[in-house]
């Protein structure tokens, strides 16, 4: 086998392997994971550093005059 | 600076050091821009002296803007970040000392040997091997704070933010041992193990990839957390985050090749640079995508908060700078583009954009908090800052434009029986007035830092007011 070969299957198995991760970040089954993690920055809030409102994923999303129509696929 | 801030929990001692010394570094580094930029519009600057002359001052400013002070805020941001993000103390209090000092002394190094001439001559690795050998130790310890640090983690998720922050980390100690591996010659002379157009290839393989996870993912790490933390909600898609992690670290790698356009290098190494280039559009404008988009439903926290406006400019000058590095790398463009101003105006795109203003924007965000406060002392003077900064890289990037594609043009053009229309100085002297443009541009930066520094210093002398303790009862 040449190298050319060689390259190109390493290509195809990247590439694959790339579809295969992207598929496992959009699995429904990893929702709830990525919801966890994505509220990490607000999870260690302490008293020092008392913010004038609450950046608890719940204080972000009750507060309606912040919200629009467009979320997207926010995690929250 | 006194323990009345200690936290309970993390060790911001090492974060405050860093965050200051980003600041400090930050205003060394744009002074010598400033003074670079000055000599290029009056020469008589270089003073005739051969440690001030251009050649020994840009390596150092390009050192110092991207090292020292790029570098300072990427530790600082990381040390921070990693604690918060994982619950948990910094691995070692010692071994992150050593990472501060380990480091400062790097730069200083650096400040000495460069003006004096001691260079290996690899653009963004001229630094000597006595330094390198010094700076691969430091690296090397700063990489196990931050891995120790996540495999003590209190949760069970690593933040998107810390994945940036260790690949930066590990990418920078592979490329800065490969590219500066070399035989000593004397004590402040050296040459590379590798020869001709591998030499080449190598070094821009290192130096396109310090560009890549240098002032890209560590930048991101920085992204993903000070960008949801100011706009008080979670990143826009955690999954998009993921993906664009991915995809990022496995195109950026290959890009290399298009700085070394129409050179030595094989034809189809050229080409294939050239092709990664631009897939490397797509993960580079889906982390942009998923930065700004964090803020739908948050828009109106720009008009009121000049912190997440420096964070929010400084996404979008990422994706214009992303737009046009892909643009740059095609081959055509390139031999229009390559060796004028063209260059270097896209490199400050890049570098006061994005990575300086992500930079400034999370400083504002965590120099507060590291002294006790939840506020800059001045949030005007953060706004002051904000727009000198945006018409300064704007000036900036306008001048370099013009005067690439003006030099790109004059250079290339020929008379009817095939002779060059334009003497290289004639060029020269069409980019006067685009010198003094980026002058001013630079001005207005350098100005900015300063507001910065005094609103620094008078946060933390509130701070410490603040905490002067309480007398105790019996």
């Amino acid at each position: 086998m040449d190298s050319g070969t060689v390259s190109g299957i390493v290509t195809g198995i990247l590439i694959l392997v790339f579809i295969g991760i992207t598929v496992w970040a959009y699995s429904k089954r990893r929702k709830p994971d990525f919801d966890e993690a994505a509220n990490l920055p607000f999870a260690d809030d302490d008293p020092q550093s008392n913010r004038d409102t609450s950046a608890s994923p719940n204080g972000a999303d009750s507060r309606k005059s912040d919200s629009c129509k467009s979320k997207g696929d926010r995690n929250t | 600076m006194s323990t009345a801030f200690e936290h309970p929990t993390y060790n911001y001692k090492v974060v405050r050091q860093f965050a200051i010394m980003t600041v400090v570094w930050g205003i060394v580094g744009m002074t010598l821009g400033v003074t670079l930029a000055a000599q290029l519009v009056w020469p008589q600057l270089n003073l005739d002296l051969p440690w001030t002359s251009f050649g020994r001052l840009r390596p150092l400013h390009t050192n110092a803007v991207i090292f020292a002070f790029g570098g300072s805020a990427l530790i600082a941001t990381s040390y921070y970040v990693v604690q918060r993000t994982c619950q948990v103390r910094l691995f070692s209090d010692r071994l992150a000392a050593f990472t501060f000092w380990g480091y400062q002394a790097v730069i200083l190094l650096a400040v000495v040997t460069l003006p004096l001439g001691y260079t290996t001559t690899k653009e963004y690795a001229e630094l000597e091997w006595p330094i390198n050998i010094l700076l691969a130790v430091v690296w090397i310890a700063y990489a196990i704070v931050f891995l120790m640090t996540i495999k003590r983690r209190k949760v069970s998720h690593i933040y998107v933010a810390n994945w940036f922050y260790a690949a930066f980390i590990l990418t920078i100690a592979v490329l800065h041992i490969v590219n500066n591996a070399a035989l000593p010659v004397t004590a402040w002379y050296s040459t590379s193990i590798y020869a001709g157009a591998i030499d080449a290839m190598v070094q821009w393989w290192y130096g396109h990839n310090a560009v890549g996870f240098f002032l890209t993912a560590g930048f991101l790490g920085m992204m993903y957390y000070f960008v949801p933390k100011q706009a008080e909600r979670p990143v826009y898609s955690y999954r998009l985050s993921i993906v664009h992690f991915w995809a990022l670290i496995m195109v950026y790698m290959w890009a290399g090749p298009h700085h070394l356009h129409y050179t030595a290098l094989p034809n189809w190494t050229q080409s294939l640079g050239m092709v990664l280039s631009i897939i490397l559009l797509a993960p580079s404008w889906g982390g942009m995508i998923n930065g700004m988009m964090t803020l739908s439903g948050a828009w109106h926290k720009l008009r009121t908060d000049p912190t997440l406006r420096f964070l929010v400019v400084a996404l979008s000058f990422y994706g214009m700078s992303t737009f046009e590095g892909p643009m740059m790398a095609v081959k055509t463009v390139n031999a229009l583009s390559h060796y004028t101003d063209w260059t270097i105006g896209h490199v400050h795109a890049g570098a006061l954009g994005w990575v300086a203003m992500i930079t400034i924007g999370s400083m504002y965000h965590l120099i507060p908090r590291l002294f006790g406060r939840t506020e800059m002392y001045s949030v005007n003077l953060i706004a002051v800052h904000f727009w000198l900064a945006t018409i300064g890289t704007v000036l900036y990037i306008a001048s370099m434009w013009v005067n690439g594609i003006l030099q790109g043009l004059m250079w290339r053009a020929i008379n009817p029986d095939g002779t060059l229309m334009y003497t290289f100085v004639e060029s020269v002297e069409a980019s006067g007035p685009g010198y003094i443009v980026r002058l001013i541009g630079g001005l207005c930066w350098v100005t900015g830092m300063l507001i910065m520094a005094y609103n620094v210093t008078r946060t933390i002398k509130r701070g410490e007011g603040a905490h002067q303790p309480l007398p105790q009862t019996a």
